[in-house]
């Protein structure tokens, strides 16, 4: 059999003579060996200036390994998987089951905890057609525990991404549950004011960090505080995965979305977490090929989880390349990443000291990601988001899907900066150059 | 001149600070006035144009709207482009734009219709960036609507 494309710290020589790995679980990385693993940071922005990527949160540039290991399985092992006796089938299979484990170490899961979906918004969108398909009365009796009734209540925050708003509120508006939420203090932090969680409450759900403000939310108080009443707890963890060490079991939430492209993996993939037991009652939502054990002119009986939830041809390619790009962050170390990170969003905060700059959100470096948004005073986010294009910087300008949490700081759109692995303290400090200069080109002082 | 020096024209971004226009006035006596909300969802950018039309000519154009300085000024320009033209010169200069959108850079071939255009060929430079051409669009397609809306383009 072909070799897997199993992950070796690249070995890279310092500007010293002394070689180096860029992973290390001695606390050791070379973060410039790291960056030169993406080949795409090496290309240049307009007028041939250096590319200073910080929209990160938005979507990450991805290491050579990711790219080889999804050409690598196209070119020595793509076949159908799950079915099929040939060793292709096998072989291809196997690299599909291979990656399902990566991705579930990664977050602390068992393999069987891991059901691959096309990205996080396809899995939050699971467990809410999962809850809509039981209060229909889908599932059996083991599903019961997941109906909705009307007066039932879904509670989320104010604070959230689109994504893990929306298919709440139509979750309520089919069953009739009524959708509550947290509102957001005025440094952009989850407010846990008392009677938002009530006896009524069914699912509480959130992000774990926010896409906006990078403010990393209170998940022990909220998994208690539903765990009290009995509500199911889903965690929005996209932002969160790719930049700290999470471990779901420890968590002890219910169910998580995240997405592959967020962390170095390819587009078209993420995974939704179940806890075991939960993912063994939950009703099947997409039907269809390969999700079934016998099936019947009348009916059909389902396999038992994650195979219940993937119905039809998987994206086999982009799953490998998940599973690899978990893997890849692994053995870098996401304590060293979070650290990392630490001193990036450092760094990005100074922001708030140029004239004319506000940050939305937390302004310390604690218990918050390196993201961070921004308003210029008299000058429109697009338009800052412009000026900083033509100087070789990418943020991304606008709602960033969280239209609530805009609203609730009085700004139609805000500008982004957001780092990863990948990011230097020289892009940030390119980028707080460039800010600084915005004002100036709109002739304000 | 680079690309973000004819993004940001002179004309445009007068424009932006003192947008001609702005503040909605009333529905007159035997006008047609028609009314359009237009967003872009990508950036949230909006506007409310209200437009009058008596006798087959637009009397009178005026808008709310917050957005970057491409969609405010976009708006503003245009305010002033069709404010007293009959509805076929209206709906001329909305394709004329719109060619000019699609030019990536490049203008227009025809001087007539340059001329036209006036200011809002200063908008040429946005045509290089097709995340904007959104903004200097949505003032223009409020307008379409609005007249949609009015009914005077039945007759």
């Amino acid at each position: 059999m072909h070799a897997n494309p199993v992950v070796e710290p690249a070995l890279t020589t310092s500007g010293t003579d002394e070689v180096v790995s860029a992973g290390s679980a001695t606390g050791f990385v070379d973060w410039g060996a790291v960056r030169s693993d993406f080949p795409l940071l090496g290309r240049t922005a307009r007028g041939g200036q250096p590319l200073v990527y910080l929209d990160s949160a938005a979507t990450s540039q991805k290491p050579t390994v990711v790219l080889e290991a999804e050409v690598d399985f196209y070119e020595q092992r793509n076949a159908a998987v799950h079915r099929g006796a040939h060793f292709l089938a096998e072989e291809a299979t196997e690299a599909f089951e291979q990656a399902r484990t990566a991705v579930a170490r990664f977050v602390g899961a068992h393999d069987d905890e891991i059901v691959w979906t096309s990205g996080a918004t396809a899995a939050i969108n699971l467990v809410a057609y999962a809850f809509s398909n039981a209060s229909l009365g889908r599932g059996g009796a083991g599903a019961a525990r997941f109906a909705l009734r009307p007066g039932d209540e879904i509670v989320v925050t104010e604070a959230e991404h689109h994504a893990n708003l929306i298919p709440w509120q139509e979750l309520a508006a089919r069953t009739g549950a009524v959708l509550r939420w947290f509102p957001v203090t005025d440094d952009g932090r989850i407010e846990l004011t008392d009677g938002v969680i009530t006896e009524r409450t069914r699912i509480v759900a959130f992000g774990h960090a926010s896409n906006v403000t990078g403010a990393i939310a209170p998940v022990a108080s909220l998994v208690a505080a539903a765990r009290a009443v009995g509500a199911y707890t889903v965690l929005d963890a996209c932002q969160s995965v790719p930049h700290l060490p999470v471990d779901l079991h420890a968590l002890g939430v219910d169910f998580a979305a995240f997405s592959g492209h967020k962390m170095l993996g390819p587009t078209g993939v993420g995974a939704l977490y179940g806890r075991r037991e939960l993912l063994a009652d939950l009703p099947a939502v997409t039907t269809g090929g390969s999700m079934v054990e016998v099936v019947t002119m009348e009916s059909a009986t389902y396999a038992p989880p994650p195979q219940r939830f993937e119905a039809g041809t998987q994206m086999v390619a982009q799953a490998v390349g998940m599973g690899v790009a978990a893997q890849w962050l692994s053995e870098l170390g996401m304590d060293a990443v979070a650290a990392h990170e630490r001193a990036l969003a450092a760094e990005l905060l100074t922001i708030a000291d140029i004239p004319g700059v506000r940050v939305i959100g937390p302004v310390s470096a604690e218990n918050r990601l390196a993201v961070v948004s921004f308003v210029v005073d008299g000058v429109h986010a697009h338009d800052v988001g412009q000026v900083l294009d033509d100087r070789g910087v990418a943020v991304r300008v606008g709602h960033h899907c969280a239209q609530p949490l805009h609203r609730r700081f009085g700004v139609a759109a805000t500008a982004r900066a957001s780092a990863s692995v990948y990011t230097s303290l020289d892009d940030v400090r390119v980028f707080r150059e460039s800010l600084a200069g915005v004002r100036a080109f709109f002739g304000m002082n | 001149m680079s690309g973000l020096e004819q993004l940001y024209q002179q004309v445009i971004l007068d424009h932006a600070k003192n947008p001609h226009g702005r503040g909605l006035v009333p529905a007159a006596d035997g006008l047609a006035t028609g009314e359009s909300h237009q967003v872009n969802p990508t950036c949230g950018d909006e506007v409310t144009l209200r437009v009058a039309v008596g006798d087959g000519i637009v009397t009178g154009v005026s808008w709310e709207g917050q957005g970057c300085s491409i969609s405010q000024a976009s708006t503003s320009v245009m305010t002033d482009l069709v404010t007293g033209l009959p509805l076929a010169d209206v709906a001329h200069l909305d394709q004329v734009f719109h060619d000019l959108m699609a030019s990536r850079g490049t203008g227009l071939d025809s001087e007539d219709d340059e001329d036209l255009l006036g200011d809002a060929t200063a908008f040429t430079g946005t045509s290089k960036f097709p995340a904007r051409i959104k903004c200097a669009l949505l003032g223009w397609a409020a307008l379409k609507d609005s007249l949609a809306r009015s009914g005077a383009l039945a007759g």
